[in-house]
């Protein structure tokens, strides 16, 4: 059995030659046994003998096709994949446009193994880590360990020259090494990972970065694992972080679930918050009513308030002041909190309009009740306020605040007295407006109402303490 | 405020930059430092994706924002000014810095810039650009540049933009028009649509001079992008494909970007109250690739969603799900069947039907010889026929393929 001896593992050019001489010699695949630089040979393998002389005039080609699959196939770590490639090779002399068959079984087997050596080329394009280190000369040389599976080192050294090109840099695998010193590459022998240094310090600034890119709430595992499999990450500095990146997404997520209508934390940034709010709220032209208005009328109070009420609009006196809450229906509802036990400046008073919409009689300006229309643009900033405030508890006064809460018209006397569940995990309640008890004419009418309005209050007292 | 550390503002900013689903390095021109005297960095055409995060998401370029500060209110975005997030910013060399460092080290392909935009959008526009120019002139990078330009900026600082990046993008922001109006009131689509068409004269313009004089400067060789969030408005995945076709046709986009929305209140640390609908940004993921590969028209995608809903279905991918809407156009003949209808069958890829196509020249395919050039048989089984055999027509059979399931509402969480 003639035995080849090849001079290295990815020796390409000593394949071709010998495959050529004992193709034209119609050597058959079986006879031949193939071998790399010392390793030991086939049992029955000949001695290394000369290749079979050249047949005077003899010449044949192949498709392109087949030397690119050749040249990737010698790289794969596979021992056969000599003896595979001289036997596609001895078919495709008969019939070279067999190389077309893509449902060959023997052509299917060496595509997977280019796949495999392509895939590990990209992945050590991808999954080198260099670390800078001083040279023997003082400046900085960068230096990598890399185990790659097949016999890829030299096929990539291209790559890194290219990219690198202006850097000293090596490259240390358990099959060699190669060195860059700006000029022409050098090979060296095998490393191993002791050779390469260690402690980069950017290296930490680089998983603080991978750190903070993952988005804890996207965990997809079996998605990072199929495409960084977990034998490179041994020499990914970064790949340290994960196990804990897991656990914490994890952890988090729970206690989210666990807390998830607990109190949100106070931002000490809530207030310049508000206050850049209020100054943008000042020019807002989002409805018609800015016209004729004074001024907005703001909301007020703590920006971490646990209690948020929400008027209707401001009144002829909340327009002049651009206060909200100071006109007659203002001190009624002062009174009635200061009855029910609330206490009116640890809670954020505001309105679901902010400007003042009338209708001029005389020298009086009648208040006139606000649009569907007006309500809607007017949401921005009724949203804006309570994402910044944050309300554990949020009282809408009366149906247009209702209207303006719920996204809908809704009947007061059917959602009052007990708490609504509002989109954002947050308690809702509604009641009536301050200003409907001052319009009933009837004395006892008013007294009975007043009393159902403290009796709200109150509870709704006992429930923002409740929540916290 | 006390001075942040450059880690300190990297941990800010790269997390707000988190959410932007883009993070793509292809697709450009090929550059190469051999032979150079100074400088560093190539690119070969194909991005390499240097890592992935446990999200499953790769990371290919040092994508980060310039501040996170911001002048706009959008309700879905984590850097929205009431918003409580820290805020942090970057000085134009410390980005540089950054991505010298990293891509030294190959720990990246380059560069994705963003920004919140702050005093105005040419401010913000000039730093950015800044940033590119410096890493190009002064330090001679070849690697990968990706900004985000901001479709207000002046047109001069867009053309400096696009002669240092690789890549520019324009956020769509949200698939509906009504959409943006509600959830981002300061934007504007028309602006928004107004800047990618100006982007797309201007890489036309440039691709026609770079064939015409060898010294042209190119602009934005790997062309434009942009990205849609997913699940914070109402619209449908009808609606979805259907905006992302018209950008691809006007605009000529190299990808649409669909991006989950994290419902994500207000700081990083704190988890959205749902986890985002990552299926459904797959299944759009699937539907895009259909419309770019595999010949689809958008119709025939929203003819395979749930008619009455206009959602694509979240069990079965959507190829599947048209196959199984239109019965009558399979089994189809593996032996003789035109490369389009090829396409249509569930299970067989681009790479799949040109390997049938070519074996077709020498053998009668058997379904032993389709199983080798596929990932598996026993899905594409109901849709082909080979050599032996022959299946029960899909229109006869009781339903031998898995239907939608219960009903899926995604909840809104800005839900009026």
């Amino acid at each position: 059995m003639p035995l080849v001896r090849l001079d290295a593992e990815d020796d390409s050019d000593g394949w071709r030659a010998a495959a050529r001489a004992l193709a034209l010699a119609e050597i058959p695949p079986d006879r031949i046994s193939w071998q790399v630089g010392d390793a030991p040979a086939d049992l029955f393998a000949d001695a290394p003998g000369p290749l079979p002389p050249p047949v005077a005039g003899a010449q044949f080609g192949v498709p392109r096709r087949f030397v690119d699959l050749a040249e990737s196939v010698i790289l794969h770590s596979d021992p056969q994949r000599f003896s595979l490639l001289y036997a596609m090779l001895m078919r495709l002399r008969r019939e070279p446009g067999l190389i077309g068959d893509e449902a060959d079984p023997l052509l299917r087997r060496l595509e997977d193994l280019a796949k495999s050596v392509r895939r590990d080329i990209h992945k050590m394009r991808a999954f080198l880590r260099f670390r800078e280190a001083p040279d023997d000369d003082g400046e900085p040389r960068f230096i990598a360990w890399f185990e790659p599976e097949h016999h890829i080192l030299r096929a990539n050294a291209g790559f890194f020259v290219r990219r690198f090109a202006t850097m000293r840099w090596s490259i240390l695998t358990p099959r060699g090494s190669l060195h860059w010193d700006g000029d022409t590459v050098l090979e060296g022998p095998p490393a191993s990972r002791e050779d390469a240094p260690e402690g980069d310090p950017i290296e930490a600034v680089w998983k603080t970065y991978y750190g903070s890119t993952f988005n804890p709430a996207r965990l997809k595992i079996d998605m990072m694992t199929k495409e960084m499999p977990r034998k490179y990450w041994k020499n990914m500095p970064e790949t340290a972080l994960v196990p804990g990146l897991i656990a914490a997404a994890q952890r988090r997520e729970s206690q989210m679930i666990a807390t998830a209508h607990a109190a949100p934390p106070v931002h000490a940034n809530a207030a310049k918050a508000l206050e850049a709010l209020r100054e943008e709220g000042a020019h807002c032209t989002r409805c018609p009513l800015w016209k004729p208005a004074t001024q907005t009328v703001f909301g007020e109070g703590p920006a971490d308030a646990r209690l948020m009420f929400v008027g209707e609009q401001p009144g002829d006196q909340e327009d002049l002041a651009g206060h909200p809450f100071v006109g007659p229906a203002g001190q009624l509802f002062d009174r009635a909190l200061a009855e029910a036990g609330v206490d009116r400046a640890a809670a954020y008073v505001t309105n679901a309009v902010k400007h003042f919409k009338f209708e001029r009689r005389g020298k009086r300006r009648i208040h006139e009740r606000p649009n569907a229309g007006e309500i809607t643009a007017c949401r921005w900033w009724i949203d804006q306020e309570r994402q910044i405030v944050k309300p554990a508890l949020t009282v809408a006064l009366g149906a247009t605040a209702a209207h303006s809460l719920l996204g809908k018209a809704v009947t007061l006397s059917k959602l009052r007295g007990a708490p609504i569940a509002l989109p954002d995990g947050s308690e809702g309640w509604v009641t009536v407006h301050p200003s409907f008890l001052l319009r009933l004419p009837d004395e006892a009418r008013r007294a009975e109402e007043y009393a159902a309005f403290v009796t709200d209050l109150r509870r709704i007292g006992e429930r923002v303490a409740a929540l916290a | 405020m006390a001075q942040l550390d450059v880690r300190e503002k990297l941990e800010i900013l790269a997390d707000a930059a988190k959410y932007d689903a883009s993070c793509a390095s292809s697709g450009t021109a090929k550059r190469s430092s051999a032979g150079q005297k100074d400088g560093i960095g190539s690119t070969e055409g194909m991005g390499i994706c240097h890592a992935y995060a446990p999200d499953g998401r790769c990371i290919s370029l040092l994508k980060i924002l310039l501040t996170n500060s911001c002048i706009f209110d959008c309700h879905y975005c984590i850097n929205r000014k009431s918003s409580n997030v820290r805020r942090a910013r970057f000085t134009a060399k410390e980005v540089v810095d950054l991505t010298l460092a990293f891509y030294r080290r190959n720990y990246i392909e380059g560069l994705f810039l963003s920004s919140g935009i702050i005093r105005s959008s040419d401010y913000t526009m000039e730093q950015i650009v800044e940033v590119a120019r410096s890493l190009r002139e002064d330090h001679g990078f070849r690697g990968y540049i990706h900004l985000k330009t901001i479709p207000d900026a002046d047109p001069l600082l867009l053309e400096a933009a696009g002669r240092h990046a690789d890549r520019l993008s324009i956020n769509i922001e949200l698939p509906t028009v009504a959409g943006l109006a509600r959830l981002a009131p300061e934007k504007d689509s028309t602006r928004i649509e107004g800047a990618m068409g100006a982007l797309k004269s201007s890489i036309e313009d440039g691709r026609d001079a770079v064939k015409r004089y060898r010294s042209a400067p190119s602009f934005a060789p790997a062309g434009q992008s942009t990205q849609m969030i997913v699940g914070a408005d109402a619209a449908t995945d009808r609606d979805i494909v259907g905006r992302a076709a018209s950008l691809y046709d006007r605009h000529q986009l190299r990808r649409v970007y669909y991006s989950a929305f994290s419902p994500i209140p207000d700081a990083s640390t704190v988890l959205p109250l749902k986890r985002p609908p990552l299926m459904r940004e797959h299944r759009l993921y699937q539907s895009d690739w259909m419309m770019r590969f595999y010949g689809y028209r958008p119709q025939e995608i929203a003819a395979a969603a749930d008619p009455a809903s206009g959602m694509l279905p979240l069990d079965i991918d959507p190829k599947l799900a048209w196959a199984l809407r239109f019965r009558e156009s399979f089994p189809v003949d593996v032996n003789r069947a035109p490369r389009e209808a090829l396409l249509r069958v569930p299970g067989l890829g681009v790479k799949a039907v040109d390997a049938i196509l070519a074996t077709r020249r020498w053998r009668r395919l058997r379904l032993e010889d389709v199983a080798r050039l596929t990932r598996g048989i026993a899905k594409l089984r109901p849709f082909l026929i080979a050599a032996d055999w022959r299946p029960v027509a899909l229109a006869d059979s009781a339903d031998p393929l898995p239907q939608a399931a219960a009903p899926r509402e995604q909840l809104e969480l800005f839900a009026a």
